[in-house]
């Protein structure tokens, strides 16, 4: 029997077991979305906007796993999944974007709505299609979740001409098969045994834990890795969660704003074993002053990571999860050192390390520090939640003072930066865990960016708990400004045009918290917990608070800045610039 | 350096965009390319060259193999291998001239493939060096127009350098 795209499209996306999708109506896509009104398998969250619902599926992604879906007419709507559509793809997250387009006849005659989404988006999908024909369009819903999925996760979009959703056609579900296409997993044996070599000849190892870890699944075999050798290991923060943060080997993140002595340990180290991650700048400061005496390992199912920006003794290419099953297994079998002994020297620096600088700030009775929020967050519920956060000040103070234990509950845009990503994306995240504390970070720059999602958690009944740190700056842009720019704050304070975010919080149904004094803090934070419904919390914090320990761009990551001495600093500064 | 990389690439719409938007995202310039079907038409293959050093050209190897629909990469530079390209000059030679720009193709084993009351049109296949020479010979008769076809190369059977 035939039956209609629209139909397909829906039969396709239960096959693939989806149970949500995020989208926004429009012109092109109306016989999708008629075909969604009475539809008992597929809910669609309606956002506000079409960023909101790409931010919503990525969180949805990242705390389960499983791809998330978003639905959205052509020409603005899916230009405004583009944002999403980046966020997801830097930070290797699976996601499928369908996005309408107009009738194939009309595809290049600047019809009304109409916009290339295929060609806009290609640099910043793993892959996208133009569906056109209808008999084609299962198939490549399930290409478009395989590649998703598979390999190094990543969006991809398919455009969907209104022709295609209405024509008609048969029901196949073809076995994927894509000749070009053959993800990388297992590790190539020879390599690993090599690594294992170097893993038992190094006094000074560390592990930089990254993104793909969480993504592969392999933070057991991490854990294991790391016990077994005794080697500390740092997290970047698309990392964090990988391996307890609360852990005496871990090392918290390094870089940029990391700790010191994750910085020290990298760059003291003679073997650095680097597990799914992609030596960002903002890890590795300037590239030729990173882990000057290390031999490195590299372990990623991403070819083009590896030799891209650092030279890697052992490579090895495959899935973390499945290398490390392997290298574990090598090294129990095969390596007879006293890790306890060999590393003792080690671990012992390190605690000094950790002991001469911990992670820390000035507490005040007078002002609320945005640290202390954080760290009374971690505190009240113990990690477990799932926390997401915007970008700035807020991300980097989660980072530093929140402790991930677990996989899955950090949702943070990592590697494109994005503003305005982290209430979305709680959104995502409260819709596949009904039952889960789910926490945004956020600050009164970011929050505002897509502050329209109120609507959607209140309509929802989505509980999400938005902890806004307000000092009424872009505080990181700020911070920079101070530090860097003669404290000319351009166009980064927004002072008295900051909104009542109680009040929009009241005005859209939900509840509004304001703490102003320290000891307010906690009051309010259990409040918002016990609530069951979606709250805005407006932490009154102070503004010229910054985040530290700093290493300025390009300087080598042990050149670091630190609160306490101002006068070191600033001379410090001096030097750099 | 200069690299020659053949690609075997899934013929469909879309796939040349992706290729050179890999090189045009990533900074690297495509110096020449050329693009066909091969004998089964479902598949095309693609002869670039571009420049860079030898960890440049790890990632551009590697970035393209990364795209789906890219079959399969080979890097001509590091075989024995054999490149060819294809020019047809548009050459107004003086009267007195005319007799040298023939003798010109015939040693470079060119054809005329047009000629007119003051132009000839020659086609000359051969590798770069080949088809430098000859221009740099025929320049000064008056080249008219002139157009390059992008390489393309094949490597020789059974001979592995290195």
């Amino acid at each position: 029997m035939k039956i209609t795209g629209a139909e397909i499209f829906v039969e396709s996306l239960k096959k693939e077991g989806v149970k949500h999708i995020f989208g926004y109506p429009g012109g092109v896509v109306l016989g999708i979305f008629d075909f969604l009104y009475d539809n008992k398998d597929v809910q669609l969250i309606l956002t506000r906007h079409e960023q909101g619902a790409v931010h919503a599926a990525d969180g949805y992604a990242r705390s389960t796993g499983k791809p998330g879906v978003v639905l959205v007419t052509s020409g603005p709507g899916a230009t405004n999944t583009v944002t999403g559509i980046a966020t997801a793809s830097m930070d290797s997250i699976p996601i499928v974007v369908f996005s309408g387009q107009v009738p194939t006849l009309l595809i290049g005659n600047d019809a009304f709505q109409e916009a290339d989404i295929v060609g806009i988006s290609r640099p910043c999908t793993k892959y996208n299609f133009l569906v056109k024909n209808v008999e084609d369009l299962s198939r490549i819903v399930r290409e478009a979740f395989y590649i998703a999925t598979s390999g190094r996760p990543g969006p991809v979009l398919i455009d969907l001409p209104k022709d295609v959703t209405a024509g008609k056609a048969e029901f196949t579900w073809p076995e994927v098969n894509i000749r070009s296409y053959n993800p990388t997993y297992e590790g190539n044996k020879w390599m690993i045994t090599q690594a294992a070599n170097l893993i038992a000849k190094s006094k000074r190892a560390v592990i930089v834990a990254g993104g793909g870890v969480i993504l592969s699944g392999g933070a057991r075999e991490l854990r294991e890795l790391a016990e077994f050798t005794d080697i500390p290991v740092t997290m970047t923060l698309m990392g964090l969660g990988s391996f307890p943060g609360t852990h005496e080997l871990s090392l918290s993140m390094p870089g940029m704003h990391g700790s010191y002595y994750a910085n020290k340990a990298i760059q003291e180290s003679d073997l650095l074993i680097a597990i799914g991650m992609r030596f960002d700048d903002r890890v590795t400061g300037k590239i030729d002053a990173f882990a000057p005496h290390a031999k490195i390992i590299h372990v990623d199912i991403d070819p083009t990571s590896i030799r891209k920006n650092v030279r890697v003794d052992i490579p090895i290419v495959g899935d973390v999860k499945r290398v490390l099953t392997v290298l574990n297994k090598v090294l129990k079998e095969d390596m007879k050192e006293q890790w306890a002994e060999v590393r003792n020297a080690w671990l012992r620096q390190i605690d000094a390390w950790k002991k001469e600088r911990p992670l820390t700030y000035t507490y005040s009775n007078e002002i609320i520090k945005p640290q202390f929020v954080v760290e009374k967050i971690y505190e009240l519920t113990k990690g477990d939640a799932i926390i997401s956060t915007e970008v700035g000040q807020n991300q980097m103070w989660t980072a530093q003072f929140y402790k991930f234990d677990k996989p899955r509950t950090l949702l943070t845009s990592g590697g494109l930066g994005t503003m305005g990503y982290g209430f979305p994306a709680a959104i995502g995240a409260q819709l596949a865990h009904p039952n889960k504390l789910v926490i945004d970070i956020a600050g009164d720059g970011s929050i505002q960016m897509n502050i329209q999602e109120l609507a959607t958690a209140v309509i929802n009944k989505l509980p999400v708990k938005v902890a806004i740190l307000n000092n009424r700056y872009l505080g990181m842009v700020r911070q920079w400004q101070e530090l860097f720019f003669s404290e000319r704050y351009s166009h980064t304070k927004l002072d008295e045009s900051v909104p009542d975010f109680v009040k929009i919080a009241e005005a859209y149904g939900a509840v509004g918290l304001r703490a102003t004094k320290p000891n307010e803090v906690e009051p309010v934070l259990r409040e918002a917990f016990r609530i069951k419904r979606t709250v805005f919390m407006d932490f009154v914090v102070d503004w010229k608070e910054k985040v530290f320990p700093m290493v300025p761009a390009g300087a080598p990551i042990d050149h670091m800045l630190f609160e306490e001495q101002k006068e070191k600093t600033e001379k410090k500064l001096k030097a750099v610039k | 350096m200069r690299h020659t990389i053949s690609l075997l690439v899934e013929n469909k719409f879309g796939v040349l965009s992706r290729i050179a938007g890999l090189f045009s995202g990533r900074g690297y310039n495509i110096e020449s390319l050329s693009v066909g079907e091969t004998i089964d038409p479902q598949i095309s293959v693609m002869t670039i060259v571009t420049t860079g050093d030898d960890q440049i050209i790890e990632q551009i190897n590697k970035q393209l193999n990364k795209l789906i629909d890219v079959i399969k990469v080979i890097d001509m530079t590091e075989l024995d291998h054999v490149e060819r390209e294809m020019v047809l000059i548009k050459v107004a030679p003086k009267q007195e001239d005319k007799a040298e720009v023939l003798r010109l193709a015939e040693i470079f084993r060119g054809r005329i493939v047009d000629s007119s009351q003051r132009t000839y049109t020659i086609e000359v296949t051969g590798d770069e060096k080949k088809i430098e020479a000859i221009v740099e010979l025929l320049k000064p008769m008056g080249i008219k127009e002139f157009v390059r076809t992008g390489k393309i190369a094949i490597a020789r059977e059974g001979v592995k350098k290195g």
